[in-house]
């Protein structure tokens, strides 16, 4: 059975259609990666599955039960979706550790040292070890991203949503932002990523989807969308990101 | 994946120059340093001329020798010191009780305006209310109106006492006016941090206090101590009640020596409680501008 699915979800703004009608199936374990250009609809979509935005048509369904029911309790959802956001945000306030630690304590109810000798493991294994204690503005973009992601995990999240992780922070940082991603796909973590990275996309992605104009054009593995793409929009859309790179 | 992998190995092989200020740098701050020097000394100059023409502008007036002789004379001054500085006192204690109220009123109020759930309707629209009635009202109708109105209800166990009166006046209108900075700062925190925080099954109460609070409390500091100022001095409008404080006393000296002095006397006092308030107001709205400037983006 799939862990996510998406049926027909439609989302307007303002008189704007930015997600129309987009089915979308995602199994325990897989990591599917939304590519498309800005604006086609990638990070409303996650929005929608994290219930920061309402849809207006279609249904979500999370583990068997439909998460769009009006009745549905929105943190309850939120207690087992992880997302992670283009610019980090952290809270500027809080350490680190607290960062990490306030929804381990705050909603799910851990010891706090419990919760901090998870967030100190976490913090070990992806190479921040000694920024427990520092203010996320002390640390660089791909630290911040780093910690945000071990925020959002810390609370053993069935799903995780990441947007863009990578778009605020200069080349040299993408990657250690990028080795923590496919490290969690190592312990199984099912993932969606909305993401310009065609290279990671190809190299995480167990499925890539292609949106355009807030329609899913395409999906499949990514050997086939990235070396055979189907749509001709996707043809165009890859022929451009090629362009751009080699500019 | 350690940190500070890309910058390690380019220290070894390659030393960077060592800096030495070249010819061009030293001639620069020469010239900045004399363009520093003539700064001071025009700024000397044209305070010199201000300061004297003022002075004599005002000693050489018709009026003066009268004015100086009924708001000048340091035999009214001394005479009223003791009784007005006794009653400057009662002023700081009814600032101090009056702050810590007000501040609760006020994030109270604005937490209120905040709340989602229609449950809460009444009680929101309350608080717009609140805030809309007591922000219209001048301080010192407001005085008047509780000063003389509550006791006229004669009921059990409301207060009769003019300065309890007065700061219970002083805390529903100042109440208005920190709610709504309060409010500000609430707004202020950017809706992505609200994001973040829902995203993790924080409920609006949770994101609120862990997450929105802290960070609008620390940028409202500089208003609310300017609020604070003005409350110092307004607690001189109480004297309209009657309890013997600064502006009373002094009225009191005046009215039996037909001298103004003692007015001049409670000015002083408030300046000397407001000023170093105002310089601490200034210095951490400095320090939060330097902050956002120098410091990290959040």
């Amino acid at each position: 059975m799939s862990l996510l699915k998406i049926e027909d979800v439609w989302k307007h703004y303002h008189g704007l259609s930015v997600l129309r009608g987009i089915d979308l199936e995602v199994a325990p374990h897989e990591v599917v990666c939304l590519i498309g250009a800005s604006g086609s609809g990638k990070s409303t979509l996650l929005r929608c599955v994290n219930l920061l935005e309402t849809i207006d048509d279609g249904a979500i369904h999370l583990d068997g039960t439909e998460i769009t029911d009006v009745r549905a309790d929105p943190d309850d959802v939120r207690r087992r979706i992880g997302m992670v956001f283009q610019a980090y945000n952290l809270f500027p306030h809080m350490t680190v550790l607290d960062n990490i630690t306030l929804a381990p304590r705050k909603v799910h109810g851990v010891r706090p040292e419990e919760a901090e000798a998870r967030a100190r493991e976490l913090l070990d294994r992806f190479g921040l070890a000694g920024k427990a204690g520092e203010y996320p503005d002390r640390l660089s973009g791909g630290q911040q991203q780093r910690v945000a992601v071990i925020r959002a995990v810390a609370t053993d999240p069935r799903l995780l949503l990441l947007d863009e992780v990578t778009s605020a922070l200069d080349p040299t940082l993408v990657t250690e932002v990028l080795g923590v991603i496919r490290e969690l796909k190592e312990t199984g973590m099912t993932m969606i990523l909305a993401t310009h990275e065609m290279g990671f996309a190809r190299d995480i992605a167990d499925t890539v989807c292609f949106l355009e104009g807030g329609v899913l054009l395409e999906s499949g593995p990514p050997e086939q969308i990235f070396s055979a793409p189907e749509h001709p929009r996707t043809q165009a859309f890859l022929q451009r990101v090629l362009e751009a790179r080699r500019m | 994946m350690t940190d500070g992998q890309s910058a390690a190995g380019a220290s070894e092989d390659t030393k960077p120059p060592a800096w030495v200020k070249s010819e061009r740098q030293l001639r620069r701050e020469a010239e900045l340093r004399g363009r520093a020097r003539r700064s001071v000394s025009v700024a000397t100059a044209s305070t010199i001329v201000v300061v004297v023409a003022l002075v004599v502008g005002i000693t050489s007036s018709p009026g003066w020798p009268r004015v100086r002789e009924t708001f000048l004379s340091p035999e009214a001054f001394v005479a009223a010191l003791p009784d007005v500085l006794r009653g400057f006192v009662l002023n700081i204690e009814m600032f101090l009780i009056a702050e810590v109220f007000i501040l609760v009123v006020g994030l109270l109020v604005a937490v209120v305006r905040g709340l989602r759930s229609p449950v809460f309707f009444p009680l929101r629209a309350l608080a717009v209310l609140y805030t809309d009635v007591f922000r219209g009202i001048p301080t010192i109708l407001l005085i008047y109106l509780v000063g003389f109105g509550i006791p006229a209800l004669q009921l059990q166990g409301t207060p009769s006492d003019p300065v309890t009166l007065g700061i219970i006046a002083l805390v529903l209108s100042y109440g208005a006016y920190v709610a709504e900075v309060f409010r500000a700062g609430i707004e202020s925190v950017h809706p992505s941090q609200r994001a973040a925080a829902r995203s993790l099954a924080l409920s609006h109460g949770q994101t609120m206090r862990h997450v929105v609070l802290p960070q609008a409390v620390r940028r409202v500091i500089p208003p609310l101590l300017n609020d604070f100022v003005s409350l110092q001095k307004d607690t001189a409008l109480v004297s309209v009640l009657g309890p013997l404080e600064a502006l009373r006393q002094a009225q009191i000296h005046v009215a039996s020596s037909f001298n103004y002095t003692p007015y001049l006397v409670a000015a002083l006092l408030f300046i000397a409680l407001t000023v170093p308030m105002a310089r601490f107001t200034d210095h951490l709205a400095a320090r939060a501008a330097r902050r956002r400037t120098g410091g990290g983006t959040a």
